[in-house]
Order: structure tokens, then C-alpha cells, then sequence
């Protein structure tokens, strides 16, 4: 079978603009959240979010070294950040397609969870107020998901396989397999795979708070917000960001002499069937244990979980539930990063892969931070409580879950050859 | 007030397109010399019509190839 590796890595996410600014954040488990300040949340019930850091200054995201002004105009934020995060792997894959084969064994794979929202109300807004010849031409190429996929392949020549997959917070662990999928069965040897959101906005805000889905209690204590397993948790916090893998097959990166960031050697696809927005059912814990099975894993082999854990009271613990049945009391050790960062929606999926692949290349568990008051039923098992913890990291997993019932795991391997 | 007419006309293909005033000359093609695309002509016939406060009919806008084309136009509106 012919094996996927992970050549480049791309973040943006309120821990800041790139791997290294990330993973500094991660490993000395700092809170990327605050108040939202991007509109008057007077009358919203929840008032914090997590921005991406935007300036010119380290770690920050400048939107002029990605696209020129007039062409940010025509894209909506989650276009603009997927494009910084596809960007970033590229360039750090340091790979480009030359020939006009190597374009055509190329691709992209990339999703968002809900996409322009932000623009889909404005262009509401303006039909009313002046009508529909008032109506920007730009409207719909802003807020369509797969244009990130278009504007990627136009400024790399990726002539390949073109998807987006819209699977709300699972989007970026599904564009990340799914792409995987393509290079096994042999449609490209190179996939440009990831996520990306931006929905912090009066739609997004109230539309989950309507569905009591946010943290409404830590409005003044922002940081304090996201509390995946802690008893006082209350709901997730809205963030935005984007991640990205350049994908390749072995053969082919090794040619190249790539730096290999780890094998994805496991992936697993499940659905409830049980609710649209609420958690449960076996899909947990079948798509865990698919992404073993196919990658012939037992559980006592893996050594890290990055956790979908958005700190909501129920989720959390299904989610538990369905680790602790599989892992038992093996060595594996969970934490959830959107303690950190919030929750990313559909971007998320993405991001946590980036962050799996670096916990296993510095042997470093970032922290669930947060956790003062853990959950009874989760004592004895290691949610990596407050500090990160170092620990040989050779096998991870990375868990995302998505309304609508969907789930997906991601099994990653070191390569050390 | 011709050259007013030109001037704003210039200006605004300036501003949207994003390109050098310099380049923007009376026999300019919007999209051969330009770099615009089908999206942009629409958006810049959209600009025109609020600057100006006139209504420029698609059968018109299709005309419409170079910054002269604008100018003559407008000129015969308002």
C-alpha cells in the first residue's frame, strides 16, 4: 500500500500566526481567548471568542504577505486564512510542482464548517437596503467553501483532485483523510489538506448561544472560558483559525529528501445516528477503533490523544467515555488544546493535527488547562492537567466530532527512518 | 468639468483594481491592459453608476473595453 507522510505544516489560530508561535503557546499552555471586541455584545449572553492576533509584529498574521488588498476584498476572512495556512505548508515543505505531470499529480483538499457567514449576512443586508443590482459580483466567490481549494490550486498549480468537505467540526480531520485517501489509492501523490473558520460574528455568536452550546459564565475571565473536563466547564468558546498539511507519498518525499513530520497511518469515518447536535451513540468510539484497525494498532500502543474536548458539559464526556473503553488503563495520556485556543469549529480538525504531529516531534504533551476540578469519573486517567509533560511520543491520535453526528479520528505515526 | 469626470473615473479604477495611476491612460483595456476580470468590470460599472449617480444598462456596460469607453459614456449622462 502506498503510505501517506506529513511534509508541511501550516497554523493560524488564536495562539498566533505560525507553527512557532503556536507551539511556544501550547507548550507553556497559554490561553489565546478574550473578549469579543469585533461588535457590541451587549444583549449576547456570550461574550468571548478567540481572534487570530493580527499586525506586523512576531507571531501575528499580516493579511498583506498572503494577498494584495484588492484581492482581500474579494474573499471572505475563512478564504483568507486557509490561504495563509495552505501557504505556510507549502513554503514549509519547501516544494513546488514543476512539470506540467507534477501539477497533475497534485491537489487540494480543503474545508470549512460553515464558511462566508459573515458575508452571507451582509449581502442580506444590502438586497434589502438597495436592492439586487447593488449586490457585489465578489458575494458568492467570498463566501463559497471550496474556493479556498480554487485559490490555493491557482496560486500553486495544483491541477489535481480539487475538494471541499463541509462535515462542521469535524472539516478538517475529514479533508485531512480524505486526502490521504486519494494519495493511497493512487489519484495524486501530493495533497494540499486542511481547514479553516471565521464565524466569530452576530450570527455565529447568537445562533450556538441559541442552542446554550457556549460558555456564558466566564464572560470577565476569558481565559477561564474553555474547561474541557473540568466540573465548572459551561460550553465551548468560539474561535477562528486555519491549519494545513502538505501530504505526499513516501516514495516521493523521500526522493525529495523532505522532512518527514509523521505517516498518517490510520484514519476513521463514523456516524451516530443518534442526534443532530447532540453527541452520542457508539460513532465515538467506532471511529477511534476504525483508524486502529486499519493501521494495525493495539491500544496499548498509542501514546497520545489530542482530544476533540470543547468543554461542553456533554460532549466532554461522551468522549471520555469512549476513550477510557477502548484505552482502559493503558499509558495513553489525552489532552484537549481548545482549552487553549477555543473551538475552531471546522478549522479545529486541521489545527489539531498540526498540533498532534508537533507533540509527537518534541515529545511534549501541551496541557489541558483549566482543569482545577476534573470530572470524578475521569480520576486515574492523565488529562494532562495545567503543564504540558514530556513523553517519548511515537503514535498519536486526534479526535474530531462534528453536529450532525459525524465523527473522525486521525492515527499518526512517527517515521524514523 | 470633462476632466472632473475623467479624473474620478480614474481614481475609482484605481482604487478597485489596485493597478499603478500611471497605467491608467484614456486607451487602457480593462482587461488587457488592466488586469481585470469579468467580476471586476461589474463591480467598476457598479462604482460608476454610484459615483456618477447614473444607470449604466448591461447592454451599455458590455461596451464598455477601455477608460475612454467610461469617460465618453458618463459624459453623455450626466
Amino acid at each position: 500500500m502506498r503510505r501517506v507522510v506529513v511534509t508541511g505544516l501550516g497554523v493560524l489560530s488564536p495562539l498566533g500566526y505560525g507553527v512557532k508561535a503556536n507551539w511556544y503557546a501550547l507548550a507553556s499552555g497559554q490561553s489565546g481567548l478574550s473578549k469579543i471586541t469585533t461588535f457590541d455584545t451587549t444583549d449576547f449572553t456570550s461574550r468571548v471568542a478567540g481572534y487570530i492576533p493580527k499586525g506586523t509584529g512576531e507571531g501575528q498574521f499580516n493579511p498583506d504577505e498572503v494577498l494584495s488588498p484588492k484581492e482581500q476584498r474579494h474573499v471572505d476572512p475563512f478564504i483568507l486564512y486557509g490561504m495563509a495556512a495552505g501557504s505556510q505548508a507549502m513554503q514549509d515543505a519547501n516544494w513546488l510542482p514543476e512539470s506540467e505531470e507534477e501539477k497533475n499529480r497534485a491537489g487540494v483538499y480543503f474545508g470549512s464548517g460553515v464558511g462566508g457567514l459573515q458575508g452571507i449576512v451582509d449581502g442580506g443586508y444590502l438586497i434589502q437596503k438597495s436592492g439586487p443590482r447593488r449586490m457585489s459580483p465578489f458575494t458568492i466567490p467570498s463566501i463559497l467553501i471550496n474556493l479556498i481549494g480554487g485559490h490555493l490550486s491557482i496560486k500553486y498549480g495544483l491541477q489535481g483532485p480539487n475538494i471541499a468537505c463541509a462535515t462542521a467540526c469535524a472539516t478538517g480531520a475529514h479533508a485531512i483523510g480524505e486526502a490521504t485517501r486519494l494519495i493511497r489509492e493512487g489519484r495524486a501523490d501530493v495533497m494540499l489538506a486542511g481547514s479553516s473558520e471565521s464565524a466569530i460574528c452576530p450570527v455565529g455568536i447568537a445562533g450556538f448561544a441559541q442552542m446554550r452550546a457556549l460558555s456564558t459564565h466566564f464572560n470577565e475571565t476569558p481565559q477561564k472560558a474553555s474547561r474541557p473536563w473540568d466540573k465548572t466547564r459551561d460550553g465551548f468558546v468560539m474561535a477562528e483559525g486555519a491549519g494545513a498539511l502538505l501530504l505526499e507519498e513516501y516514495e516521493h518525499a523521500k526522493a525529495r529528501g523532505a522532512k518527514i513530520y509523521g505517516e498518517v497511518i490510520g484514519y476513521g469515518i463514523t456516524a451516530d445516528a443518534h442526534h443532530f447536535t447532540a453527541p452520542g451513540g457508539t460513532g465515538a468510539k467506532r471511529a477511534i477503533e476504525q483508524a486502529l484497525n486499519e493501521a494495525g494498532i493495539s491500544p496499548d500502543q498509542v501514546d497520545y490523544i489530542n482530544a476533540h474536548g470543547t468543554s461542553t458539559p456533554m460532549g466532554d464526556m461522551v468522549e471520555f467515555k469512549a476513550v477510557k473503553e477502548i484505552f482502559g488503563d493503558t499509558k495513553v495520556a489525552m489532552s484537549s488544546t481548545k482549552s487553549m485556543t477555543g473551538h475552531m469549529l471546522g478549522a479545529a480538525g486541521s489545527v489539531e493535527a498540526v498540533y498532534t504531529l508537533l507533540a509527537m516531534q518534541n515529545n511534549l504533551m501541551p496541557p489541558t488547562i483549566n482543569l482545577d476540578n476534573p470530572e470524578e469519573e475521569t480520576q486515574g486517567f492523565n488529562l494532562v492537567p495545567n503543564k504540558a509533560q514530556e513523553k517519548r511520543i511515537d503514535i498519536a491520535l486526534s479526535n474530531s466530532f462534528g453536529f450532525g453526528g459525524t465523527n473522525a479520528t486521525l492515527l499518526f505515526k512517527k517515521v524514523s527512518e | 468639468m470633462s476632466e472632473n469626470i475623467a479624473e474620478r473615473v480614474k481614481k475609482i479604477i484605481v482604487e478597485h483594481l489596485g493597478v499603478d495611476a500611471a497605467k491608467v491612460q484614456d486607451n487602457a483595456n480593462f482587461i488587457d491592459d488592466l488586469g481585470a476580470d469579468s467580476l471586476d468590470t461589474v463591480e467598476l460599472v457598479m462604482a460608476f453608476e454610484e459615483e456618477f449617480g447614473c444607470s449604466i444598462p448591461d447592454d451599455a456596460a458590455e461596451k464598455i473595453r477601455t477608460v475612454k469607453d467610461v469617460i465618453d459614456y458618463i459624459q453623455k449622462q450626466v
